[in-house]
C-alpha cells in the first residue's frame, strides 16, 4: 500500500460504502472512484484501476465485487461483509419501497404512463451505455468480431448465456493472449 | 418455500454467469421470469428495470425487484443473496491471488479477452430491454432521444429519467 493512502476503520468502511450506495444513480462507479481515490484516499489510482479490472473480469455485480475486494483488503471477512452491507442496505430499502408504491398504484393510468416513459428512457440509457462501451472497444478485428458474435448469439438468437460464455470466453481469452504475444515480439 | 429455493438456486447460477455485471444478465433473467415461468409480463419486467434505474444504488437491485415481484420480501432476499453470494465468495478468494498474478501475461489476456464479450452482452441486454419497454412508436422515439442525449452529452441521467417520466405522465408515451 502506498504511504499516501489511509486505512479506514471498520466503521469508516461501512459508512463510506453506505454513502456510495445512497448517492449513485444509474450505476455507482464514477462516484466510487471519486470517493475512494480522491476524497478519502483509501486507494491509490493504480490500486483502484487494478481492483476495478478484477471486479469486471469476475462474474457478478462489479461494484459488489469491488466492495468485497476493498473490504477484505482492510479488514478481512468482516470488512467484506461491512462494505457490501453498507453498499446495499439503503438502496435496497428505497427500491423496495418504490416497487411497493408502484404495485399499489399500478392500475392508475397516470402511474402506468409514468412508468412507460421511465422504462423507455431507462432502455435508452442502457443503449447509450452499450454505444459508449462499443466505441472504446480494442481496435482489432478479432475483438470487434467477438463482440458482434456475442451480441448476435445473446441478443438476436437468444441462445442460453451459459452456452455462449463456455464457448466464446475461452476462445476470446486465448486469442487475446495471441495478440499479446504478437505485441511482445514487435 | 420451493419458489424461494428455485429463486435462490437460479440466481446463484446467474451470479457466476454475470460477466461484466448484472446488466449483462437481462436476456437470461427475462427468459427465466417472463418466458419460461410467466411470473410477470414483459412490460412489468421493463417497469421493474426502470424503477431500479430511477433509484439510487447499484444496478444489481433489479434482481432484488424481480425476486420481490415473484415472492415478496423473502423473494427479494433470496434473489439478492443468490445473485451476490457465489460471485462474492469467488471474488474474496481471487482478490488475494490477483496481486500475486500481477506480472502474468494471462491476467492481461483475460481482461483483454473478456472486454469484447462484455460489450456484446450489454448491447444484447440493451436491445432486449428496448423491445420490452417500448410499446408504441412514441416510446421508441423517447428511447432514441434519451440514447442520443445520454451518449453525446454529459447531462445527468436523472434529468433524462425525470423528463421521460413526465412525458409518460402527460400521456404521450
Amino acid at each position: 500500500m502506498t504511504p499516501s493512502t489511509i486505512i479506514p476503520s471498520r466503521r469508516q468502511l461501512f459508512l463510506g460504502f453506505f454513502s456510495i450506495g445512497l448517492s449513485g444513480f444509474g450505476g455507482v462507479l464514477p462516484l466510487a472512484h471519486r470517493m475512494l481515490v480522491q476524497q478519502r484516499r483509501w486507494l491509490s489510482e493504480e490500486e483502484f484501476t487494478e481492483l476495478l479490472g478484477l471486479g469486471q473480469i469476475l462474474p457478478g455485480p462489479n461494484i459488489v465485487n469491488m466492495s468485497i475486494a476493498i473490504g477484505s483488503r482492510f479488514h478481512g471477512v468482516a470488512g467484506a461483509w461491512l462494505a457490501v452491507a453498507g453498499l446495499m442496505l439503503a438502496p435496497l430499502v428505497i427500491v423496495l419501497s418504490m416497487a411497493m408504491l408502484y404495485d399499489h398504484y399500478q392500475s392508475l393510468p397516470d402511474v402506468q404512463g409514468t412508468l412507460r416513459g421511465l422504462a423507455s428512457t431507462a432502455a435508452g440509457l442502457l443503449l447509450a451505455m452499450a454505444l459508449r462501451m462499443g466505441t472504446k472497444i480494442e481496435r482489432h478485428a478479432v475483438a470487434v468480431l467477438l463482440a458482434v458474435l456475442t451480441f448476435i448469439a445473446v441478443g438476436v438468437l437468444r441462445w442460453p448465456l451459459l452456452l455462449v460464455l463456455l464457448v466464446l470466453a475461452p476462445v476470446s481469452v486465448w486469442l487475446a493472449r495471441q495478440r499479446g504475444r504478437a505485441g511482445d515480439k514487435s | 418455500m420451493m419458489l424461494l429455493l428455485s429463486l435462490l438456486a437460479s440466481f446463484s447460477v446467474f451470479s457466476l454467469m454475470a460477466v461484466g455485471g448484472a446488466i449483462t444478465l437481462i436476456p437470461e433473467m427475462h427468459h427465466y421470469v417472463v418466458e419460461s415461468h410467466h411470473w410477470m409480463s414483459g412490460q412489468e419486467f421493463a417497469a421493474l428495470f426502470a424503477i431500479a434505474q430511477a433509484a439510487p444504488g447499484p444496478n444489481v437491485l433489479v434482481v432484488s425487484l424481480i425476486g420481490w415481484k415473484v415472492a415478496g420480501l423473502a423473494g427479494a432476499c433470496a434473489a439478492t443473496v443468490g445473485m451476490c453470494g457465489p460471485s462474492s465468495l469467488l471474488c474474496y478468494y481471487v482478490a488475494q491471488l490477483w496481486q500475486r498474478w500481477h506480472a502474468s501475461p494471462w491476467r492481461r489476456a483475460i481482461e483483454r479477452g473478456l472486454a469484447p464479450l462484455t460489450i456484446g452482452l450489454v448491447a444484447g441486454s440493451a436491445m432486449l430491454m428496448s423491445e420490452a419497454a417500448n410499446q408504441h412508436w412514441t416510446g421508441w422515439l423517447l428511447c432514441a432521444g434519451s440514447t442520443v442525449l445520454a451518449w453525446r452529452t454529459r447531462i445527468n441521467p436523472l434529468w433524462l429519467l425525470a423528463g421521460g417520466a413526465l412525458l409518460g405522465f402527460a400521456g404521450w408515451i
